[in-house]
């Protein structure tokens, strides 16, 4: 299947996307700078932080001036809560103050690694789902953790490949490689992708999408840095899509210690 | 075993002896180690580190991006009361400096009229400050004045004398998500020697209230010492022991730093051991790189220009606009005493272009009300 074409469009929670690259809005130096990210990232997805936001004078936020709701789906998180009662205090404030029921999930405890709690998550999950939300939580790469999720009704799932902000790339590969296999539901790689080639790593593992935030907002061209992770999003999926040839661990070995079970003389 | 037998590990003698002996190259090691040990800490903070300055400050200005990105949150202290038990030699609101005349406790009318004035300018973010009187400004005054800064501000800390953990959960329930307490000094016999009366002179009670204050339900955390009143070299060592330390026990709070230096003291009063501006730069770098996901704040108390100079070498957090005596924003020209003189007088929207100029996006609201408003459990 052509990436480019419309057929390799995916879906979350009923509504299609043909962007595979979601974008976070946090740490960028101005919302010119924001824009320009979003705006040649070609995303449809860019997630904002309600506890940096005032929803009651949305003139006055830098970060929702930079967004267009005809282009992209505001996709509030709930970064900076620590427990699920928080998280769903915030989400329902959202609803209230005019976005979509979609929300974020992020609940993050420790403030260092800002890792998530998956027992909060879970909890979280599972009422939002009920008062109607769509919800995508943010989750460690964690397989059983993920099937939870999904059975709870979660639109996604969005394991990290490493600690947000840390550029470290696609760490928790075997355990994504797990969660992919297994998912009925798209599997987003959010966190620690630093670098396009990040991206493209995740996209071949089979991931229906990938969300990026420092690795834009620290570039110093932001809308360069924004079309280069478009691209690496897109070759990443039309690799997976292509088939790639499996990985060998071991060369042929020249002297072949079972060779004379073949030999005829 | 509580912070101040760890602390004792670390005596002075100990952390002299590194900073005589270490060398450059484990100064190039500290530069180059991915999470940085004491050790490390001791080697950016020595004299062998004074040639990596600008290696050092390359590194703090990409770590702090890395965690923080291109922001700067914005925040205003907000005086309540500048009536003082205490008898502390540095500070103009001991009870031996000034007359009657001029202390005052704001009515909550005037807190709210503080409030206003301050919410007018965009801030959403406040510190509520006393001086160390419980007999002026008792806990239940401090939680009415959370109330009120609530209804105005997304987050509410207080920069005031040291609570017990009951105190400090009455605050929370009234709003308060932020504690704010320097040690001035972690070391003992100088501390002993500028807290000559008052309750502030324990030094126990002092060194373990941000504990308390975490375990009460308090979500943000800022340590700090006087930079003057003893050896830099050594306070910050034992600061940076202290915020490790709470990372850890206090794991759900984040750890923030300020850096006050003493300068407009009352007259009779010289800073033993004045710290310069290289000095101070040398301790900020050292401090990012050993506490890469702690905010660090800087006051007006800095002159505007090297304030500016500070911004990328890990700042994260900074007040504008400030008013250091109680009433100050609603009634500018009140007589009242303030608690130091301010350096850096721009004005808010002055300071706001300076950071937006700097390639830094200015965040006024960076909390919300959501995290306070369910009443934290009392944990221990």
């Amino acid at each position: 299947m052509d990436t480019n074409s419309p057929m390799d469009t995916f879906t979350i929670a009923g509504r299609l996307f043909s962007s595979r690259l979601m974008i976070g809005t946090g740490k960028f130096p101005s919302a010119a700078a924001l824009r320009a990210a979003i705006e040649a990232s070609g995303s449809e997805i860019v997630t904002v932080a309600l506890r940096r936001v005032d929803l009651n004078s949305p003139e006055h936020q830098s970060i929702l001036s930079a967004i267009d709701p005809k282009k992209q789906l505001i996709l509030p998180n709930t970064s900076g809560a620590q427990t699920a009662e928080e998280a769903l205090k915030l989400a329902r404030l959202a609803r209230a103050g005019g976005l979509e029921p979609w929300i974020k999930l992020e609940l993050t405890p420790e403030p260092r690694y800002l890792l998530p709690d998956p027992i909060q998550t879970l909890r979280a999950a599972e009422q939002l789902v009920k008062e109607g939300f769509v919800v995508l939580p943010y989750i460690q790469a964690d397989p059983v953790l993920a099937k939870r999720l999904e059975e709870v009704g979660t639109a996604t799932v969005m394991p990290l490949g490493a600690p947000i902000g840390s550029n470290r790339g696609v760490q928790t590969k075997e355990m994504i490689r797990i969660i992919i296999e297994q998912a009925h539901v798209p599997v987003v790689v959010d966190a620690g992708l630093g670098a396009p080639s990040h991206a493209a790593e995740a996209m071949e593992l089979g991931a229906d999408a990938v969300l990026v935030n420092t690795a834009l907002s620290d570039a110093r061209d932001h809308g360069a840095m924004a079309k280069a992770f478009a691209l690496a999003t897109t070759a990443g999926r039309m690799a997976y899509l292509a088939g790639l040839g499996p990985q060998r661990s071991l060369a042929a070995a020249s002297s072949p210690l079972t060779g004379f079970l073949f030999n005829q003389d | 075993m509580t912070f101040e037998a760890y602390l004792n590990e670390w005596p002075e003698t100990l952390i002299q002896e590194q900073y005589t002996t270490l060398s450059e190259r484990q100064v190039e090691a500290a530069l180059s180690a991915d999470r940085r040990t004491p050790e490390n800490l001791l080697a950016l903070l020595s004299p062998a580190a004074l040639p990596f300055l600008e290696a050092m400050a390359q590194e703090a200005n990409k770590q702090t991006r890395r965690q923080f990105g291109r922001t700067v949150s914005l925040y205003a202290p907000i005086y309540l009361s500048n009536v003082c038990g205490s008898n502390c030699l540095y500070c103009s609101f001991s009870t031996v400096n000034a007359g009657k005349e001029t202390r005052t406790t704001l009515t909550p009318t005037q807190i709210e009229d503080e409030c206003r004035t301050l919410a007018k300018e965009g801030f959403s973010s406040v510190l509520l400050l006393t001086g160390d009187a419980v007999h002026a400004a008792p806990p239940e005054y401090i939680a009415q004045a959370c109330t009120i800064a609530r209804r105005w501000f997304s987050s509410v800390a207080v920069e005031v004398y040291s609570m017990t953990q009951e105190e400090y959960h009455l605050l929370c329930t009234h709003g308060l998500d932020g504690v704010t307490l320097y040690q001035e000094t972690y070391h003992k016999p100088t501390y002993l020697d500028m807290h000559r009366s008052g309750r502030k002179r324990d030094f126990s009670f002092r060194l373990e209230a941000l504990e308390r204050a975490a375990n009460a339900g308090v979500r943000r955390l800022g340590a700090g010492v006087l930079l003057g009143l003893y050896k830099w070299r050594v306070d910050a060592f034992w600061l940076a022991l202290h915020a490790r330390w709470l990372q850890t026990r206090c794991w759900n709070s984040t750890i923030a730093l300020s850096f006050p230096r003493l300068k407009h003291t009352p007259s009779a009063f010289n800073p033993p051991f004045p710290v310069s501006d290289i000095n101070m730069v040398q301790m900020i770098l050292a401090l990012r790189l050993f506490l890469p996901e702690s905010p660090f704040y800087l006051s007006t108390r800095e002159a505007p220009s090297f304030r500016d100079k500070l911004l990328p070498l890990g700042i994260t957090a900074m007040s504008a606009g400030s008013s250091t005596r109680p009433g100050g924003y609603a009634a500018p020209t009140s007589p009242t005493l303030e608690q130091f003189q301010i350096e850096d007088v721009r004005t808010v929207a002055e300071i706001k272009t300076f950071i937006e100029k700097s390639g830094y996006d200015p965040v006024w609201k960076d909390y919300d009300q959501a995290f306070t408003e369910a009443v934290p459990k009392q944990l221990q």
